[in-house]
C-alpha cells in the first residue's frame, strides 16, 4: 500500500504542475492535501499485515476473558473434556507402546521367534541338539539364540533364596543387540556343555547383592551348588524377561536330557535374519534344514519343522483385538463428553445473543463470529486435554503396575511423543467438534438479526439440534453398557466353569532339596521325599499334601508320549499319542479334590519295587478304550522297556484355561505314581518338585507352619512360590479381567454423562418453555398434565437413543465374540435388561426437572420471556 | 476545497458506480467524482482508501496491480459479482430514501 500511496501523490504533484504550479509548490500542495501519512499508513497496515494471526490472539484473548465470566460453566465443560480426553490418552499410550511402537532393539524388523513345528503343534519348544544343527545349517540368519526359564536355589548369607533366571546361548544378547550394562555379554562356546561356569546379572540383582559395586564382573555368586563367576551386568532397561535376574549359559543345565533329540525341554527360539532376507526367505532355507534333519535323524525328527514368526507380532498379537476394542469404547466416552459440551454451549448461546448481535453490527463478518466460538471451546478443549493428559500419564503407570502380568511389554508403557501428539490432535477436534454446533447456530440466528420470529424458529432449531445430541448420547453409552453387561456375564460363567478338581483351598508351591541331595544316592533321596511327605502330611493345618512332577494344572505343562500296549509301535514320534504327564503320590486326589470314577488310585505301596501301575483320566480313556474297561490294560511309554498297567479312571481336569481347555490338542491324562520312578529320576526330583497341599484355610500363617516343617527337616531345603490354585484361576482369567473391569469404568462414565445431559437439556428446555408452560397452567392444566408433557418430551429423545443404541450395538458387539464365554454377542436377555435400565435412568433424569416445572408460578411465567 | 460529509454507505455506493464501467486505480476514483459532482464531492485519500479496503475484504471489488499510460504501477480495482448486486441494492435503498425526504419536504 505504500507504493499505491506514492502513486497517489506522484499524480497529485503532476496534476499540480499541469495546474500551473511550480514544482515545489506542486509537492507542497500534494502532501497537504494528502494529509496525515502516517495516520494513512497505520489504518491501511490494519487491514492488511498479518491479520489472520492478529484476529487469532484477539479471538483467544476474547475467549479467555468470556470463559473467566462464568468459570462454573468453563470448569464442568473443562472437567467433562478431560474426562473425555484423559481416558483415550490413556488406553492410546497403551496401544502405542505395545502394539505400534517397534520393539526396542536395533533394527526390530529383522528379530523373528524360531520355534520347532510338529504336526499337532505350531509353536513348539526346541530339542538343544537341533538347535545346534540348525545354527550350523542356516544361511538367512545373523544368530539364531535360544531362551529357556529356570528357578535358581541362592544359597549364599541367611536363607536359601530363590531366583529367576533363563539358561540362554551365548549370542543371545548380541542377537537382540542389548549391551551390558558392566562388563560383557557371553563369548562365543560359553554355552557349551562343559565349559567353565560364568552368568551374567540383572542391575537389580547387581543392586540387591553388589550394593551396585563396579567390581561385580569377576566376583563369584553360587547357584544350585554350582560356582558361577559374573562376567557382566544386564541393564533394567532390558525388559524382556521381565522377572529374570540370572542368566547362565544353556550348557550349564544339568539336564540328563539336554543332549536328547527328542526332548523340546521348554526352549524357546529367537533369530536375526541377516540383512536384506524376508520371512518367507528364511522359512524356506529353514524347511531345508528340517528335511535334511529329518533325512538324517528320521524317529526323532520325520515330520518336525520349523517355524518362523515375526517376534513383536508373537509378543503382542494376541491382545491386539481387546487393546482397539477398547480404544473404540473410549472413543464413545470422548464422543458422549462432547455432546454434552455441545449442549452446555448451545444453552450459554442463547444468553449471548445480544452480545453477537452487536458484533455483527459493528462489521463483524458471520466466519469471524464461527472462528470465535470455535476458539471458546477449543480453549476449554485444550485446558481439559492438558489436564487429562497428566492425569491419565501419571495414572496409566500406576496401573499397570498393578498389574504386571496382564500385557505384554507392560514394562515399556509410558507417555512419548507419540501420545503427546495424539492428545493434541485430538483436544483440538474435541475442542471443534463441540463447538460446531453451537456456532453454526449462532451464525444462523444472526442471519435473521435477532428480530422476534426469527428467535423462536432457531430456537425450534436449538431444540432439536440438543433433541438428536441426547438421542445420540443416550445411543453410545447404550452400546458401552451392553458391551459391559457382555463381559460381566462372561466372566461370571467362566467363574463358575468346573475346572475338574477344587481350587479352593488347594495350595501349591515349589520345594527345592539342597543341592548337595542332587548327588545323593537314590534311596537317600526317596527317603529324604518320604520323610518329608509324612512330615508335611502331619502339620497341623494340612488335610493332605502330595509331591508333583510334570504338569500342573493352569501352570505347568508336561507331554508324554504313549502308545497302547499291544498296538504297534508307531514308527515315529510325531505319530505317537500325547498325553498331559502328572507324577504324584497317592494323596494327590485329595489334595486336589479329583473325583476316583473307576478302579483305585496310587497307594504307599505302588513304588519303585512293585508292579508299575498308572492311572488315566476319562478322556484318555473315552478316546483310546470308547466303551470298553480300561481297568487292565496297558500303556507303552517312549524310551521305556516296560508297559504300565492301568488300575484306575479319575475324572478330567482342565490343564489349560478355563475356556481353553475344551478345544486343546491335548487333553488325556496319565497320572504316575511318583515313588514309582526310576533311580535315574531321583536327582531331578531332588532337583525341585511341587507340592500341592489341601489346607484349612489359606492364611499365610499356614505356609509359614509348612515353612517350618519343611525347613526342620533340613535347614537347607527350598520352598517358594506358594499360590492357590484360586489365585492362578484368578490369574487366567487376568486379561479379561482387565478388559472388563476397562469397559465398565468407561460404561459407568457414559452412562453418567448422558444422564447428566439428559438432564441438563430437560432442565433448560423447562426455563426456555416457562412462558408457555405457565400459559398452560394459567388455562387449567394440571400438575400431571405439566409432567407429562415434558417427561413425553424428554422420554421421545431417551427413546430415540435406546432404539438407535441397540441397532448400533447389535451390529458392534460382534467385535467382543472372542472375549465373550458363555453368552452370544447379541444375548437379548442383556440387551433387554440393560436397555429398560437405561430408559429407567432417562426417566429420572426427567423427572426432577418436570418436577420442578410443575412448581412453576403461573403468575411468574407469564411475565418470563 | 469544501468537504462534503457524506456517509460510509453512500461513499461506498459513489466508488462502486464510478467502477462500474471499468476497473481503476484510486486516484483516477477519487479525480473522476470530484469531476462528475462539479468538485461539490471532493474524496480525500483518509476516506478513500479505507473504504477500498474495507469493500474488498467484504468481496465487493477487487484488486490487480497493473500499469498506467506514463508506465507507472498501479493498483486497479474492479467490480464483483457480489459487488455489483450490493450496488444495486444501495441504488434502490438511496432512491427510496431520497424520495421519502422529498415527500417530508413537500408536505410543509
Amino acid at each position: 500500500m505504500e507504493d499505491e500511496m506514492r502513486f497517489h501523490l506522484e499524480m497529485q504533484i503532476e496534476q499540480n504542475l499541469g495546474a500551473g504550479m511550480s514544482p515545489e509548490e506542486a509537492r507542497q500542495a500534494a502532501r497537504r492535501q494528502f494529509g496525515n501519512q502516517t495516520w494513512l499508513k497505520e489504518v491501511s497496515r490494519e487491514m492488511w499485515s498479518l491479520r489472520f494471526i492478529e484476529t487469532l490472539i484477539q479471538d483467544l484473548r476474547y475467549g479467555a476473558r468470556t470463559l473467566m465470566k462464568n468459570p462454573g460453566f468453563a470448569v464442568v465443560a473443562a472437567l467433562t473434556l478431560a474426562l473425555g480426553i484423559g481416558a483415550n490418552t490413556a488406553i492410546f499410550s497403551v496401544v502405542e507402546c505395545v502394539l505400534l511402537k517397534p520393539l526396542p532393539y536395533p533394527q526390530p524388523e529383522q528379530l523373528v521367534t524360531v520355534n520347532r513345528s510338529s504336526p499337532k503343534f505350531e509353536y513348539a519348544s526346541i530339542p538343544y541338539p537341533n538347535f545346534r544343527d540348525w545354527q550350523k545349517e542356516n544361511r538367512s540368519f545373523s544368530a539364531i539364540a535360544i531362551s529357556r526359564g529356570f528357578g535358581f536355589s541362592l544359597i549364599g548369607a541367611g536363607e536359601a533364596e530363590r531366583v529367576n533366571g533363563q539358561f540362554i546361548s551365548a549370542d543371545f544378547f548380541s542377537a537382540l543387540g542389548v549391551k551390558p550394562l558392566l562388563g560383557r555379554t557371553f563369548a562365543p562356546g560359553e554355552d557349551e556343555i562343559g565349559a567353565a561356569p560364568v552368568i551374567l546379572i540383572s542391575e537389580s540383582l547387581w543392586l540387591r547383592k553388589f550394593g551396585s559395586a563396579p567390581d561385580a564382573p569377576g566376583k563369584g555368586l553360587t547357584l544350585d551348588d554350582k560356582s558361577y563367576t559374573i562376567v557382566g551386568v544386564i541393564p533394567s532397561s532390558f525388559k524382556f524377561f521381565p522377572n529374570a535376574d540370572v542368566y547362565a549359559p544353556i550348557g550349564q543345565w544339568n539336564n540328563p536330557s539336554l543332549q536328547l533329540r527328542s526332548a523340546g525341554l521348554g526352549i524357546q527360539g529367537i533369530g536375526r535374519l541377516k540383512p536384506g532376507v524376508t520371512i518367507e526367505q528364511a522359512q524356506s532355507d529353514m524347511d531345508r534344514v528340517a528335511r535334511d534333519l529329518a533325512a538324517a535323524y528320521p524317529d526323532t525328527n520325520k515330520g518336525t519343522g520349523v517355524k518362523i514368526a515375526p517376534l513383536k507380532e508373537r509378543m503382542v498379537g494376541g491382545i491386539r483385538p481387546t487393546l482397539l476394542i477398547l480404544l473404540g469404547a473410549v472413543g464413545f466416552v470422548l464422543l458422549i463428553a462432547c455432546v454434552n459440551v455441545s449442549n452446555l454451549l448451545l444453552a450459554r448461546s442463547t444468553a449471548r445473543k445480544r452480545e453477537f448481535a452487536i458484533r455483527a453490527a459493528l462489521g463483524a463478518g458471520q466466519w469471524r463470529l464461527l472462528r470465535q466460538s470455535l476458539t471458546e471451546s477449543t480453549l476449554l478443549s485444550l485446558a481439559g486435554g492438558g489436564l487429562g493428559f497428566l492425569v491419565a500419564s501419571w495414572g496409566t503407570k500406576a496401573a499397570l503396575a498393578a498389574m504386571p502380568d496382564t500385557l505384554p511389554r507392560a514394562g515399556e508403557v509410558g507417555v512419548d511423543g507419540r501420545v503427546l501428539l495424539f492428545t493434541m490432535a485430538i483436544s483440538l477436534g474435541a475442542g471443534i467438534l463441540s463447538g460446531l454446533a453451537p456456532a453454526l447456530k449462532t451464525s444462523e440466528r444472526l442471519l435473521s438479526e435477532t428480530l422476534k420470529e426469527g428467535a423462536r424458529a432457531s430456537r425450534a432449531g436449538r431444540i432439536r439440534a440438543q433433541g438428536v445430541f441426547v438421542a445420540v448420547e443416550m445411543a453410545l453409552a447404550l452400546v458401552l453398557l451392553i458391551g459391559a453387561g457382555l463381559m460381566i456375564r462372561s466372566l461370571n460363567t467362566l467363574w463358575n466353569v468346573d475346572p475338574g478338581f477344587r481350587p479352593d483351598n488347594a495350595l501349591n508351591f515349589g520345594l527345592n532339596l539342597p543341592p548337595s541331595m542332587r548327588t545323593a544316592s537314590p534311596e537317600a533321596i526317596r527317603a529324604a521325599l518320604r520323610e518329608l511327605s509324612d512330615r508335611l502330611n502331619s502339620t497341623p493345618g494340612v488335610r493332605a499334601a502330595s509331591f508333583s512332577w510334570g504338569a500342573v494344572p493352569l501352570l505347568f505343562d508336561n507331554e508324554d508320549l504313549f502308545w497302547i500296549d499291544g498296538q504297534p509301535k508307531p514308527s515315529s514320534q510325531s505319530e505317537m499319542n500325547m498325553a498331559h504327564q502328572y507324577i504324584v503320590d497317592p494323596r494327590y486326589l485329595t489334595a486336589m479334590g479329583i473325583p476316583l470314577k473307576q478302579g483305585r488310585f496310587f497307594t504307599p505301596q505302588d513304588d519303585e519295587r512293585s508292579s508299575r501301575v498308572v492311572v488315566i483320566d476319562e478322556v484318555l480313556a473315552r478316546k483310546y478304550f470308547g466303551a470298553e474297561d480300561p481297568i487292565g490294560k496297558r500303556i507303552r511309554q517312549d524310551g521305556d522297556e516296560n508297559p504300565w498297567q492301568i488300575v484306575g479312571v479319575v475324572g478330567h481336569i482342565n490343564q489349560y484355561g478355563l475356556d481353553s481347555d475344551d478345544t486343546a490338542t491335548i487333553r488325556a491324562q496319565l497320572y504316575f505314581p511318583l515313588r514309582a520312578m526310576p533311580d535315574n529320576m531321583m536327582p531331578r526330583l531332588a532337583a525341585g518338585v511341587d507340592v500341592m497341599a489341601r489346607v484349612d484355610g489359606v492364611g499365610p500363617g499356614v505356609f509359614d507352619s509348612i515353612r517350618r516343617v519343611v525347613q526342620s527337616h533340613n535347614s537347607q531345603n527350598v520352598i517358594f512360590r506358594p499360590q492357590t490354585m484360586e489365585e492362578v484361576i484368578a490369574g487366567t482369567l487376568a486379561v479379561r479381567r482387565f478388559s472388563m473391569t476397562l469397559l465398565n469404568a468407561f460404561a459407568v462414565a457414559a452412562l453418567l454423562l448422558a444422564s447428566v445431559g439428559l438432564y441438563g437439556v430437560i432442565s433448560y428446555l423447562v426455563g426456555q418453555r416457562t412462558h408457555e408452560l405457565g400459559v398452560r397452567i394459567a388455562l387449567g392444566a394440571g400438575r400431571r398434565d405439566v409432567l407429562r408433557l415434558v417427561v413425553n418430551h424428554g422420554m421421545k429423545m431417551a427413546l430415540g437413543g435406546v432404539a438407535l443404541g441397540i441397532l448400533a450395538a447389535l451390529g458392534l458387539t460382534r467385535l467382543l465374540t472372542e472375549m465373550l464365554y458363555g453368552v452370544s454377542a447379541t444375548d437379548p436377555a442383556t440387551f433387554t435388561v440393560i436397555a429398560l435400565s437405561l430408559v429407567a435412568v432417562a426417566l429420572a433424569a426427567c423427572f426432577v426437572p418436570a418436577w420442578r416445572a410443575t412448581k412453576v408460578d403461573p403468575l411468574v411465567a407469564l411475565r418470563h420471556e | 476545497m469544501t468537504k462534503v460529509d457524506i456517509l460510509q454507505g453512500t461513499l461506498d455506493m459513489l466508488i462502486l458506480k464510478t467502477i462500474g464501467h471499468e476497473s481503476m486505480h484510486g486516484f483516477a476514483i477519487a479525480l473522476r467524482i470530484r469531476q462528475i459532482t462539479d468538485e461539490v464531492i471532493q474524496i480525500g485519500e483518509g476516506s478513500l482508501y479505507p473504504a477500498l479496503y474495507r469493500m474488498e475484504q467484504k468481496g465487493w471489488i477487487k484488486a490487480e496491480w497493473g500499469v498506467t499510460e506514463n508506465n507507472r504501477r498501479a493498483k486497479y480495482y474492479k467490480l464483483t459479482k457480489a459487488g455489483r448486486k450490493q450496488l444495486e441494492g444501495e441504488v434502490a435503498s438511496y432512491a427510496r430514501l431520497t424520495d421519502a425526504i422529498a415527500k417530508v419536504l413537500q408536505a410543509a
